[in-house]
């Protein structure tokens, strides 16, 4: 944490009221405010405690398995013949995606404030997995809040969660998808604030969410840094991460921030493309407004109504994005570029033959991404790619896709 | 100033009533019908009108009125239209207040500076805004109380005595007292909870409170109505608005329906006395 005090950092970001920037902030209901002052305080004294820092790492260790690898993609490397690729395996993880880092982090704070009732909001399931595993782990009460849309192309994370004691309610609000079943929590939580704790699973909403998630998943990027620097001996030269609400990717990028020469691209889903209206590249085809308690970009109507967002890939399924990759869009710092269904489609199988690794359908959006650049780039390049999440939950809706086209 | 909130609060006073505010979607069910039920409210004893800029994710807001946005977004209504309905409604009434309530998103995607013209314009007396507590008075409260309209600001159970003096002091018009920790139309009003929340309000300001939230029946308005002003009744009146119009919407004839049953709140409001 000791460059974090450097001036004109750009890790300095949040300020103390949760700007990035133009974004971020605390939009939210007075009914909720003294929660989230609350959540701040605590958060803000369990990063100088001892005590909760052994203990977070010990279940990074132990529980979730870390540090992840970082894998020399080789044959990929050698297929495109141009940069040399890594993934970052955190698709490695127990539950099987990044979320469980940002889970384990918030559920010990949970615990911290003598919360015992957790509540979460779930798109492609993978958040709610992680939470009602950390849940179990802890003998806390589960409450997933999932789309309708969402339980039904996502049914083998639907019954892990509840395998794992968590009681899903399924969202029939709005469209039924990641956005509503967010609204739904944040209604339980101003219905039920005493016992409960919030635990949000991407980098957005109301302040300090966006900064806890960040610093809970930059786990991946610091791991990064110290096994390339010991692979390579030297810093990669371009990192790529799928970008929904973004917290796989703010977790690889953040520690880079500073590394100017370290190029840095975020992948948004361009669903069946920007020129329609079903995708989810909120910086990309959206602009600035406010929804959940921040101030970030949006996909959103002449008035102001937020659309329906659309994706393959559920966890992508979302129409706005963290209020820190806003910010990082808005000063250039990061890269934003927009993959389609059909070409993730494609990545994901590409990938599951030449490496033998069956992608999540979210990275599968950073390999499209990753398989236009390598071959352009020579072979000193080093191309890092977060692999955040494997790609079992997603057979039986690749499958689906891959008849549809025969 | 000239604020048609204050007169309103000061003729209750005065007459020694307390004060009825029922909320309504603007464009639910059409947008002919909400015109026309917004204009039968004062006639039917509304002593000021609360009207709902419909959001597609109202995230303090119950099934009730989350359905009723739905519905008015689906008839097509937008801000632009909403000001329009309320001009013309001003042709007709020039005392009746009427305060709109929505989230920031809109609002902001239409543009603070034409926001505020246009409630200037089109007769908008004060503003509550859900998702924009003290913290960001500079986006809205700020512009708007110097353009003379009132910002309305909610305080909940939860507030904390810290909270209180500051949200209150940036506060014009009244005060809405959420009467549960919850959202609208779900969990019934605890008298407790109100009167503990309406002590501390006068700790901190003199402006009349209305309380809302959770509000169902004339007979429970008139029980959260001991230790405040006015009461404000939404999703009960939103819930017979639907009841009344799922079926067809030959909707001239109905009106009555809505004018009876919004006189069965404002007669028993009526007839209570203020302390």
């Amino acid at each position: 944490m000791d460059d974090l005090k450097k001036p004109n950092s750009l890790k300095n970001f949040p300020d103390e009221h949760g700007n990035f920037g133009h974004y971020g902030g605390r939009f939210v209901a007075e009914t909720l405010m003294p929660l989230l002052i609350d959540v701040n305080k605590s958060w803000i004294n369990a990063q100088k405690s001892k005590k909760f820092n052994h203990e977070l790492n010990y279940f990074l260790d132990h529980f979730v398995g870390r540090p992840s690898p970082l894998y020399f993609a080789e044959r990929m490397t050698e297929h495109f013949n141009g940069a040399k690729i890594y993934f970052k395996r955190d698709e490695l993880n127990h539950t099987g995606a990044h979320k469980i880092n940002n889970c384990i982090g918030q559920i010990l704070l949970a615990k911290e404030m003598g919360k015992t009732r957790i509540i979460a909001e779930t798109g492609a399931g993978q958040h709610g997995v992680a939470t009602a595993t950390v849940a179990a782990r802890f003998g806390m009460n589960c409450i997933i809040y999932m789309g309708h849309t969402d339980i039904e192309r996502q049914k083998s994370n639907v019954f892990r969660m509840e395998l794992l004691g968590a009681k899903i309610i399924p969202v029939y609000s709005g469209t039924g998808t990641l956005k509503d079943a967010m609204n739904e929590a944040l209604r339980d939580w101003v219905s039920n604030v005493d016992d409960t704790f919030y635990i949000i699973g991407t980098a957005a909403g109301p302040h300090p969410y966006p900064e806890m998630v960040r610093e809970f998943q930059s786990i991946i990027g610091k791991e990064t840094k110290e096994q390339i620097l010991k692979m390579e001996n030297k810093l990669p030269d371009t990192l790529i991460a799928c970008v929904g609400g973004g917290s796989n990717a703010i977790g690889l990028f953040h520690p880079f921030l500073d590394d100017e020469s370290v190029s840095l691209i975020g992948v948004e889903a361009g669903g069946k493309g920007l020129n329609t209206k079903f995708h989810a590249s909120s910086l990309n085809g959206g602009r600035p407004g406010i929804l959940h308690g921040n101030r970030t970009y949006l996909i959103q109507d002449d008035d102001g109504q937020i659309s329906d967002a659309h994706s393959i890939s559920a966890g992508l399924d979302y129409p706005g994005i963290g209020p820190e990759h806003s910010w990082l869009h808005d000063i250039g710092r990061v890269k934003y570029v927009s993959i389609n269904d059909n070409e993730a489609l494609k990545a994901f199988q590409m990938c599951s033959r030449i490496e033998g690794i069956i992608p999540a359908l979210e990275p599968s959006h950073a390999l499209a991404y990753l398989s236009k650049l390598a071959p352009t780039l020579n072979k000193e390049h080093i191309i890092i790619m977060n692999m955040c999440g494997r790609g079992d939950k997603d057979i039986f809706t690749v499958a689906e896709k891959i008849k549809e086209k025969i | 100033m000239f604020s048609r909130i204050s007169e309103t609060f000061q003729k209750l006073k005065k007459n020694n009533m307390k004060g009825f505010i029922p909320f309504v979607t603007a464009g639910d069910p059409t947008l002919e019908i909400s015109l026309d039920i917004i204009k039968l409210l004062p006639k039917a004893g509304a002593d000021l009108i609360e009207i709902g800029i419909p959001f597609s994710d109202p995230m303090a807001d119950g099934k009730i009125i989350q359905a009723s946005s739905l519905r008015a977004l689906k008839e097509g209504i937008t801000v632009k239209k909403i000001f329009e309905m309320i001009s013309n409604f001003r042709q007709e009434d020039s005392k009746t207040p009427i305060v709109l309530m929505g989230y920031f998103n809109p609002i902001y995607n239409f543009g603070i500076e034409r926001f505020l013209s246009s409630c200037k314009q089109s007769g908008v007396d004060g503003l509550i805004i859900v998702d924009l507590p003290y913290e960001h008075d500079i986006e809205l409260c700020t512009p708007a109380r110097k353009n003379g309209i009132d910002f309305i600001r909610l305080v909940a159970p939860t507030t904390t005595n810290e909270r209180m003096p500051l949200l209150l002091s940036q506060s014009s018009g009244f005060v809405y007292c959420i009467s549960v920790s919850g959202i609208t139309g779900s969990k019934e009003a605890e008298i407790q909870i109100v009167n503990n929340t309406i002590n501390r309000i006068r700790k901190s300001s003199n402006l009349p409170v209305a309380v809302g939230f959770g509000i169902k029946t004339p007979k429970q308005a008139e029980k959260m109505l001991l230790g405040a002003e006015a009461t404000v009744i939404g999703s009960i009146i939103v819930e017979k608005i639907n009841e009344i119009y799922s079926s067809d919407k030959e909707y001239k004839k109905k009106l009555i329906l809505i004018d009876d049953f919004i006189k069965t709140f404002s007669n028993e409001i009526h007839r209570q006395v203020r302390n």
